[in-house]
């Protein structure tokens, strides 16, 4: 198949996608009366899908444009979904094989461009793109190279040892950990409610997140979790929750910021019956320059949730442990390392 | 059971006197006293609080109190594994039997299982995908715990029970979960670790019914265990504010010579701010499970 004909098949994908399901993005207002639950407050219950196309930030052949022209738009979509996809055919016989494996588990929703047109989820700064990061002290800087070194024996096929791997494949933590953006596939939710409670129950790694609402404060500072400690607040329809107390293991805290003093805000407002908005704000002066803001429209989706389970079945982590001590056997060597994740970070 | 006491209470409105009848439960009279604490397994009817829908509101964080992750059945104090290396901290508390009857009735050919699983609760072997959950405790690894042994298992759950057609039961180990699906026709669509669960409404109790559960899951320390043909039916009643009766029958007829249940209270969390913590313990479990297959 020619790239050509693929693009056109894969534009036909989106088109039948688009019609079929088309939430209403970048909305912030509320509507005037929203859903309450008994109890009265706004009512997010249900089960949602994140997964878009658009990507984080902005690539930079768009350059300065936010929102794109239908024609654009178009164009757009088609070339996202090409570098999305794995059925390329143009890398041989073992590549085609490799990228297969990962379009079976690929979520079609990934395919769908923002139906607002948007050039990237980051809303602010307003060139769509994380802010520059700040300088790293002498011992975050040693931490990064040790994760790099880590990241580049997993991608060689080389792991020391069950440590070498990411959070994700370790079974520990995926997208149940803030901010919510979406991979190749699972991006979905259900969210719980009871009177004074809000629980966000992410398919990967299966944890809840539970959002006590009743204005207690946070654990202590030296009590430090995976998923950190949330607090929320209802701000008219919406709830805004603000995380903080993440743990210092690698990997634990997004985008390997400072656990000490990275803080998440996250909003919720349910724009429709059936769609919520989701927006969240990053702030660390230890790691980026400024805070930033994305913003991803939730669907709400009649499909269920089901049980996510990586660490009891985690065959591949052995086979890929036995697999690096054959290949140090035959004297392979890690190359150094080029900045690819460790895996479990697909998009 | 119940004797009302009548108590006669004058209150002055205007020229008007209104007689009031109070009704209080013996134990609220003798507590008054000073006197007798209430007595175990005795229930006396209190009002349960509840949702608008008029159901028992089980919101909460709720713990078992027994030691049946030790074992489900009467069990001795012992020593634990590796008492050269860990001492007493690996000693396992006695505990008597929430099997009602005492013994879970085992077909006669499915007992030495139990044993082989008790001798090998400690090993493991991933060295193969075919007999990768052939040795050890699921709990010494780390894997979800199942059901009903997450109930009991030591660590508190939070049962979030809103407005819609689901509830959520997520526990503190391992950050297993469960959605109960109320009144869902669909049976399981596969096996998963903490099972498909479906729930009703029995008068004032929360019936779910569970199925789909992995047939690798153990009940307790002891190596009790099922195979895939298990089905358990759980019961939760709130039998006050504070407790919350939990009873489940067990039934496997490849494994049981009949059905057979298990009955304990959980207790609800009162500390001022309470919340569920994190025990992640896949950390904890790799080098046991993958440190054969490092670097040496």
């Amino acid at each position: 198949m020619t790239r050509r004909c693929l693009i056109a098949l894969l534009g036909a994908a989106i088109a039948v996608v688009s019609l079929l399901a088309a939430p209403v993005a970048g909305q912030t207002r509320t509507p005037a009366a929203p859903l309450r639950t008994p109890w009265g407050d706004p009512d997010l219950q249900g089960i949602w899908n994140f997964a878009t196309s658009t990507p984080l930030e902005r690539p930079a052949e768009v350059g300065e444009k936010a929102v794109l022209s239908a024609a654009e738009a178009e164009e757009f979509e088609e070339k996202l979904a090409f570098d999305l996809t794995r059925d390329r055919r143009d890398g041989g016989n073992e590549a085609d094989v490799r990228r297969a494996y990962n379009e079976h588990w690929m979520d079609p929703r990934r395919l769908q461009l923002l139906s607002d047109k948007r050039t990237s989820l980051i809303v602010d700064p307003p060139d769509g793109r994380v802010p520059p990061r700040v300088p790293l002290t002498p011992a975050r800087k040693q931490a990064a190279q040790e994760a790099a070194a880590r990241a580049a024996r997993f991608n060689a096929g080389l792991p020391l040892s069950a440590q070498d791997f990411t959070p994700p494949v370790r079974g520990i933590i995926r997208t149940d950990r803030p901010p919510y953006l979406g991979t190749i596939y699972n991006n979905t939710a259900q969210i719980f409610q009871s009177p004074g409670y809000v629980v966000i129950l992410q398919e990967m790694i299966h944890s809840a997140r539970v959002i006590p609402v009743d204005g207690r404060p946070h654990i202590g500072k030296n009590l430090r979790q995976w998923l950190g400690d949330t607090r929320g607040r209802w701000e008219g329809g919406t709830l805004v929750i603000e995380t903080t107390n993440f743990r210092r293991d690698e990997g634990a805290v997004y985008g390997n910021a400072d656990p000490d003093t990275f803080t998440i805000v996250e909003r919720f407002t349910r724009v429709a019956p059936d769609t919520l908005s989701y927006e969240f704000t990053i702030s660390d002066p230890n790691t980026w320059t400024r805070p930033w803001t994305a913003m991803v429209p939730w669907a709400r989706i009649s499909e269920q949730l089901y049980e996510y389970s990586t660490h009891e079945d985690n065959y591949d982590l052995v086979h890929l442990l036995v697999g690096a001590r054959v290949r140090e056997a035959r004297g392979e060597t890690v190359p150094e390392p080029s900045g690819r994740p460790g895996g479990g970070d697909d998009r | 059971m119940r004797k009302r006491l009548k108590g006669a209470v004058i209150v002055g409105a205007g020229a008007t006197a209104i007689l009031l009848w109070v009704a209080v439960t013996p134990g609220a009279v003798q507590a008054q006293a000073g006197g007798q604490v209430p007595t175990p397994g005795a229930w006396p009817r209190v009002t349960v609080p509840r949702m608008a829908d008029g159901r028992p509101n089980l919101n909460g964080i709720w713990q078992a109190l027994v030691s049946a992750n030790y074992n489900l059945e009467d069990h001795e104090a012992q020593a634990g594994p590796y008492t050269e290396l860990i001492g007493a901290y690996s000693g396992e508390p006695a505990g008597q039997s929430i099997v009602e009857g005492g013994v879970i009735p085992y077909r006669p050919e499915a007992l030495a299982k139990r044993r082989q699983n008790f001798d090998n609760r400690t090993k493991v072997d991933v060295s193969r995908d075919e007999t990768w959950h052939d040795l050890g405790d699921p709990e010494l690894k780390c894997y979800m715990p199942g059901v009903p042994r997450a109930t009991y298992m030591g660590f508190p759950f939070q049962i979030v029970q809103g407005s819609s057609d689901f509830m959520l039961l997520t526990y503190e180990f391992a950050s297993a979960s469960r959605v109960i699906r109320m009144n869902w026709k669909e049976e399981s669509p596969g096996d998963f670790w903490m099972g498909w669960s479906r729930g009703r409404w029995e008068g004032d109790t929360l019936v779910v019914d569970v199925t789909g559960q992995r047939k690798e899951t153990w009940f307790d320390r002891s190596g009790n265990y099922h195979s895939e043909a298990l089905r358990v039916v759980e019961r939760y009643t709130l039998v006050s504010p504070y407790h919350l009766m939990y009873e489940a029958t067990i039934e496997d007829p490849n494994v049981y010579s009949r059905p057979w249940k298990i009955a304990f209270p959980l207790y609800r969390r009162m500390e001022k701010n309470v919340q569920l913590l994190e025990f992640k313990c896949q950390p904890y479990a790799e080098d046991l499970l993958y440190g054969r297959f490092r670097k040496p």
